[in-house]
């Protein structure tokens, strides 16, 4: 089955810590590449220690396994010069390294690109900062919350008299991994073609920037800045009724829609006095009414006819009622590991490939658990 | 050179999804057609989703399109069909993100597609796959978030279910459908082998929620709650999250509540010497956090905190980023220009390559603008499709 994905026999080498750069990894091997994360000996990733509600598997957190499947571990003290040395074989052997290590780390070790690309002139070198590697902010923590604040997101969610809302998922470390996937696969392309190495760098704040990109375009033309609606805001550019709304029993989404047609389709005759023209300049008013109307009946009611009308509604679903849904269900989104006798039920690599779902349900590998075999692979083998 | 020169993407797809692919790709340096009906083109040209026009389209359209170039056919029109699939034979990818149906009735599926270019990438956008009782609904980005129990995630609980104010399901579909693509790609070079890649955004939103969905999963499937104040991860101990001062917002990451206390002079914070507390009582936390850090001022909290490491920032609105300096040496704006001379500031791709960033300043095509070019550039609708030199 592996051997049949696009990455397979490509080698990378991660010495990447925490989410962003080891979500990159992830991708790179449920796509079929040989993963290999290079650890300090003993603690390893510091991710391995960072739980989120207090969930353990074994010495590692649930987080560290979710992030790490499907990877081998290599430990190695980048201070010790046998051990550097070993590594540099490694890196003579790879097709690509990552990296998440604030700027000047990799100087200090000696493996930033100038010398790691005179060991393996084709290699790509993935590099992932916070803010950068020059400017006032290059030292700062690149932590996912921080950046969000710091880069407007926090005033798109939300409703106007909210305060601040962030997003509660690691949206920069996650982006930016997916972002530095690109970079590397695109330079694997040229690699194939051309038979050169590339180095490829990203920061959590270009990702979340880049994120923006529509807001921040409408806000460079017009030198406003993004207005959240006081009422059932669902993205600051949008008019109504675009949001989430309480029903009788309920939440029930709409996205883009006629206003007219909404009217007519939930029998709003208050809201038949507003044009589809007036849903930028009254939104609240709007919506204002679509709160008090939609509370009249249940979410099924609403849906039977908005959807009827061919409208952009749908049902707000927890993940309870969402998997007990036949649409959940049909996509076979879980898969199950088994690390250390222990059973983890985890989500499945979203890319189909030739119709083909990606399983990959190898459990994280333990500080140092391939050294041996990653040896006989790369370096004796080498000599 | 280019990551992806002389790669051809032929693009059928419309609003955001498959676009923000296909821009990445065009950033990367990849030639992208974008395929449009004729007279209204992408929808999203049309689409009454911005109070901000350029030319009198949507800000959102350039912003989505720049560096593309727009080829327009009408797709029931045997004689444009057959032009397209003249394209489709020297094309490296085309991508849609039509629903499930569309291409099959249009003749462009990929077992078709397939036979006219073996070597083609053929990817695909759905909201729900090809199959299950939704798969016939549009893939909107709000919906999806409704449906995937992603709006349960942000704000307090006290308030309803939250989306997130940015198109986050298109866009993390987009990433899912370019890295299959490129991988394909990659794969293709070696062992000149086409590929079906196909991504849908309901399965793109649960992979963003992996990480608190496997904790759902495993944890006998505890539904999240979010904090009652200052929710910034609703599986994350307290500080996490924003608080107010006295003179605007700063946001508190993972920190010993213990340290803070001592920091920050806060005496009722002492008592909370236990870690294991930090969660179970983060509610009661973030409040005597919240009540003390209302009565100083943004700056000298984050002087003290950034002093001891502790990981702060103060939390900024676009007007307060764009003067930092920080943000200024990014050159992260570029000014792209359409035909018509007009120009529009918009965002460069994050990614840099071999130590530039990736810029190029074509702005987004009027519909049909480059038809001539290209049907000479691929010699289409001629008798005889000569290829190039």
């Amino acid at each position: 089955m592996k051997s049949t994905l696009p990455l397979d026999g490509l080698v990378v080498l991660e010495f990447s810590q925490y989410l962003s750069g080891p979500s990159a990894g992830l991708r790179l091997a449920d796509l079929g590449a040989r993963v290999i994360k290079i650890e300090r000996p003993g603690l390893g990733d510091a991710g391995r220690k960072l739980s989120i509600k207090d969930l353990w598997v074994d010495d590692n957190s649930l987080l560290f396994h979710t992030v790490n499947r499907n990877k081998e571990s290599f430990a190695a003290d980048l201070k010790k010069e046998d051990d550097l040395e070993t590594i540099k074989k490694l890196i003579a052997r790879a097709d690509v390294m990552i990296h998440n290590f604030r700027p000047g780390v990799m100087q200090k070790i000696g493996l930033d690109y100038t010398v790691v690309r005179k060991i393996n002139e084709k290699i790509i070198y993935g590099e992932i900062s916070g803010y950068g590697k020059d400017g006032p902010w290059k030292d700062k923590p690149g932590q996912d919350l921080l950046l969000q604040s710091m880069t407007g997101l926090a005033y798109t969610t939300g409703n106007a008299n909210n305060g601040p809302v962030p997003f509660g998922i690691a949206i920069a470390d996650i982006l930016c991994g997916a972002q530095l996937v690109q970079g590397i696969l695109a330079a694997l392309v040229r690699k194939q073609k051309k038979g050169v190495g590339a180095l490829v760098e990203i920061s959590l704040l270009e990702t979340l920037l880049d994120f923006q990109f529509e807001l921040l375009t409408t806000y460079y033309s017009s030198n406003r800045q993004p207005e959240r609606s006081y009422i059932s805001n669902g993205h600051p550019l949008l008019s109504a009724p675009y949001g989430i709304y309480a029903t009788a029993d309920g939440h029930l989404a709409l996205a883009m829609m006629d206003i007219t047609a909404l009217a007519k389709a939930i029998s709003c005759k208050a809201l038949a006095a507003f044009s589809t023209g007036q849903a930028f300049t009254k939104r609240d008013a709007i919506k204002d009414i679509l709160v008090k109307h939609l509370l009249k009946h249940t979410t099924r009611h609403w849906l039977n006819s908005l959807q009827q009308q061919g409208l952009w509604a749908m049902e707000v679903l927890d993940w309870e009622k969402m998997m007990q849904h036949e649409a959940y269900k049909k996509l076979d989104m879980e898969q199950t590991i088994y690390a250390n006798g222990k059973r983890i039920i985890t989500t499945r690599c979203p890319v189909r490939i030739n119709g083909e779902k990606l399983f990959a349900a190898v459990p994280a590998p333990q500080v140092g658990e391939h050294n041996e075999k990653i040896y006989n692979d790369f370096v004796s083998a080498g000599k | 050179m280019n990551l992806l020169e002389d790669i051809i993407i032929v693009d059928f797809s419309q609003f955001l999804s498959g676009p923000s692919a296909a821009l990445r790709l065009a950033d990367m340096g990849a030639q992208v057609i974008k395929i449009e009906k004729p007279g209204t083109g992408d929808i999203c040209r049309q689409l009454y989703v911005s109070d901000v026009m350029i030319e009198g389209e949507s800000t959102i359209f350039h912003a989505i399109n720049r560096n593309k170039k727009s080829y327009a056919a009408d797709l029931k029109d045997p004689d444009d069909l057959e032009k397209i699939k003249q394209l489709l034979s020297k094309a490296d990818v085309m991508m849609h993100n039509f629903r499930p149906g569309v291409m099959e009735r249009i003749g462009l599926d990929y077992e078709t597609v397939k036979e006219i270019n073996p070597q083609i990438i053929y990817a695909e956008v759905s909201g729900y796959g090809t199959e299950g009782p939704w798969k016939d609904l549009p893939g909107q980005d709000l919906l999806l978030q409704a449906v995937s129990g992603l709006a349960w995630l942000s704000n307090n609980s006290d308030e309803d279910p939250t989306p997130m104010g940015v198109a986050v399901v298109d866009i993390m579909a987009g990433t899912h459908i370019a890295q299959g693509i490129l991988a394909s790609l990659y794969k293709r070079a070696i062992s000149n082998e086409g590929a079906l890649v196909q991504v849908s955004m309901f399965e793109s939103i649960l992979d963003f929620q992996f990480e608190v969905l496997t904790c759902y999963y495993n944890d006998g499937n505890r539904l999240p709650i979010r904090s009652e104040v200052n929710s910034g991860h609703a599986y994350i101990a307290a500080p996490y999250g924003i608080y107010k001062t006295k003179d605007g917002y700063i946001a508190l990451a993972m920190s010993n509540i213990v340290l803070l206390a001592e920091l920050l002079h806060c005496e009722p914070l002492k008592i909370f010497t236990d870690s294991n507390d930090w969660f179970v009582k983060r509610d009661a936390i973030k409040k005597i956090l919240g009540d003390h850090l209302a009565t100083g001022l943004a700056a000298s909290w984050l002087t003290v905190l950034e002093k001891a490491d502790v990981w702060c920032a103060p939390v900024m609105d676009y007007d307060t980023l764009v003067q930092q300096e920080g943000y200024r040496l990014l050159n992260m704006e570029i000014v792209v220009k359409t035909t018509n001379g007009l120009s529009v500031t918009t965002t460069r791709c994050p990614i840099r390559v071999d130590g530039k960033t990736l810029v190029s300043c074509k702005g987004a095509p009027m519909l049909g603008e480059h038809n001539a070019e290209i049907d000479y550039q691929f010699g289409l609708g001629r008798e005889v499709v000569r290829r190039e030199a």
